[in-house]
């Protein structure tokens, strides 16, 4: 393997993570804000249905992806036909693997921060005249940014660390969906690969090390 | 424009998990009967944000029941205060108004024109609450002017109220610079400056300290008279209530025990309130004359002139005069030689005897003036003081309060 490939990958990894994160985090939004904020039947179950890919065999998040997301799931099919996009087997389908996976920490470090914000401030601004969208964006949501970073430096890291979910709903295609966990299983695979493989790991163990500080730092910042 | 504005709140909730909203910061109990208190929680509006440790209290009954249920209707523009003890119910009725928590019943009609049917933010209904809760990542500038920027509707500028206020040196601050008073300033010019039809003040003087109070309040009474809006005024502080009420609502355990003017309310010697230690008769008159080789100026209210320690405010202003019910002595003829200067003929209205204290509370009409004297039990014997008697009110100069 050359350098140009260990850039490559680790430039995929990084494109898959953010747009894992990219995508995810509006929606890790909109779903802690109503966790925390609305009252409504069903909570639990959707409390429970975002924990899961945290508690399941990584491998069977996969698998539920296929089917749901396959050319013959229901998802799959609709995406397919409707807007001519593929999902298993390619980057984005690596991306949407890594983003369901990171969904929950990411739910719940935001859920934290919005919950950190005092309603009364909310309620303050509603009798100044703000309306909810209103009162979320000039109110909640900038009151809950570090913790929304937090969020997303944790989600980010740690969507670059996928492997289970990743490979069985997007394979390990070298060039499109091998992220670096992946081109080291492979690596490892291969008599003699351990040298790729350790050169691999430290990049990896580098990107880990570089978020954990980046969110350590986001984390003193809160706290303040 | 002279109006009124009536208010109507029935609230009856059978426990504390209908008053809901998270506590700041803290992870709800992760109980398995969630979605129980989710679904009770849905019969609060909007955010549901309004904590329940500010109305709880005297409210929630020893059954854990909270009831409030309270009517009334005041002249507008001016200032009604309600008073009563922590929990009865005042902060509650003014989170209904504003519409954070959505009552059984409301009605709150502002010259005719219903409110309660409006949401909470199209009501124009402003808030100025205990913590002043100005939003602490913007600057004090921002904060003022975040309600304005919302408002369609006409009123004073941000230069006026920050002027009005002694806001001009903060402008540029953050929140968590200012001090309590500074803070509180700010949240009532914040409030003001969303142009509301209607000002609710929740204990807006609790938290801070009697000096503070004491700075605050000139700049409190000025303002709302600027303003010329109607304004409710929560409150335990009967200084507060004395400086800054035209009218007065007693409220307690969620009922309204009595409404009138202040004059009135202070002048009834039946009302629990006035059996407080401090209880005592507000009178509003006008400034007449001053007296300087003398010391002392003369202050006109009805049919009676009140000699008051030198004041410094332009013959023809108004006055408001507090006499403790304690400070007035009774006679049955007129006393020579002794240093009070106010001796004037009253008569006896109302006796209520105050058996705890041996003492007993008369209320007189000094030409139209309504005041409460306390007198001990024996004295009213010696005397034989009863209703309708005719007797000389004695009250020192320096034993009168002007209020403003």
């Amino acid at each position: 393997m050359t350098s140009g490939d260990l850039a490559g990958i680790v430039a995929l990894t990084l494109g898959v993570a953010a747009r894992a994160v990219g995508i995810g985090l509006p929606l890790a939004i909109a779903t802690a804000w109503l966790l925390a904020r609305r009252p409504f039947r069903g909570k639990s179950l959707l409390q429970a249905a975002i924990h899961l890919p945290m508690v399941l065999p990584p491998v069977v998040t996969g698998w539920l992806l296929l089917l749901l997301f396959g050319i013959e799931g229901p998802m799959g099919r609709l995406l397919w036909q409707a807007f001519g996009i593929r999902l298993p087997f390619t980057s984005a389908g690596a991306a949407l693997a890594c983003g369901v996976m990171v969904f929950p920490l990411m739910v719940r470090a935001i859920r934290l921060a919005l919950e950190a914000v005092d309603p009364g401030l909310e309620d303050a601004a509603r009798t100044l005249g703000a309306g909810p969208l209103d009162r979320f964006l000039t109110i909640t949501l900038p009151l809950a940014t570090p913790g929304i970073l937090l969020a997303a430096v944790l989600g980010y890291t740690a969507s670059l660390g996928e492997f289970g979910a990743v490979i069985t709903f997007a394979a390990n295609i070298p060039g499109q969906t091998q992220t670096l966990p992946l081109a080291i299983y492979q690596a490892l695979q291969v008599p003699g690969g351990e040298a790729l493989a350790a050169k691999l790991s430290l990049v990896s163990l580098g990107l880990a090390a570089c978020g954990l500080l980046l969110s350590e730092r986001l984390g003193a910042r809160l706290a303040r | 424009m002279p109006g009124e504005l009536g208010v109507s709140i029935r609230l009856r909730r059978p426990g504390r998990l209908c008053l809901p909203g998270p506590s700041a910061g803290a992870e709800r109990p992760q109980t398995p009967f969630r979605w129980l208190v989710a679904s009770t929680r849905s019969q609060v509006t909007g955010s549901g944000a309004f904590r329940p440790q500010r109305v709880q209290g005297g409210a929630l009954a020893a059954g854990g029941a909270f009831t409030l249920d309270i009517a009334f209707t005041t002249p507008t523009p001016g200032v009604t205060a309600l008073f009563g003890p922590s929990g009865a119910g005042k902060s509650t009725l003014l989170a209904c108004l504003a519409g954070l928590i959505r009552p059984d019943h409301a009605d709150i009609r502002l010259d005719g024109e219903p409110l309660h049917t409006l949401p909470p933010e199209r009501r124009g209904i402003g808030m100025v609450f205990q913590d002043g809760r100005l939003f602490p990542h913007l600057t004090v500038r921002q904060n003022l002017a975040y309600g304005m920027r919302r408002s369609s509707r006409p009123g004073m500028t941000l230069d006026e109220i920050a002027s009005l206020l002694g806001l001009g040196t903060l402008l540029g601050r953050a929140p968590a610079t200012l001090s309590g008073g500074e803070r509180q300033r700010v949240a009532l010019g914040r409030a003001l400056l969303a142009h509301p039809k209607l000002l609710l003040m929740d204990e807006p003087l609790a938290s801070l300290d009697h000096a503070r109070r004491q700075e605050i309040l000139p700049y409190l009474r000025q303002t709302v008279a600027r303003a010329k809006i109607p304004v409710l005024y929560v409150t335990h502080a009967r200084d507060e209530v004395l400086r800054l009420a035209d009218h007065l609502a007693l409220i307690d355990q969620g009922r309204l025990q009595a409404f009138g003017t202040l004059s009135q309310l202070a002048a009834n010697p039946t009302l629990a309130w006035s059996h407080a230690d401090e209880a005592g008769g507000v009178l509003l008159g006008t400034i007449a004359a001053h007296h300087p080789e003398r010391g002392l100026s003369r202050v006109h209210c009805q049919g009676a002139d009140w000699l008051v320690p030198q004041s410094t405010a332009a013959i023809g202003q108004g006055a408001r005069l507090f006499i403790p019910a304690r400070e007035i002595m009774l006679a049955t003829a007129r006393p020579e030689n002794v240093s009070v200067n106010n001796i004037l003929p009253a008569r006896i209205e109302t006796i209520v005897a105050e058996p705890d204290r041996h003492g007993a509370l008369i209320a007189l009409d000094i030409a139209g003036n309504k005041l409460l004297s306390r007198v001990t039990q024996d004295a009213v014997t010696r005397l034989g003081l009863h209703e309708g008697a005719p007797v000389f009110a004695l009250v020192k100069s320096m034993s009168l309060e002007v209020l403003s």
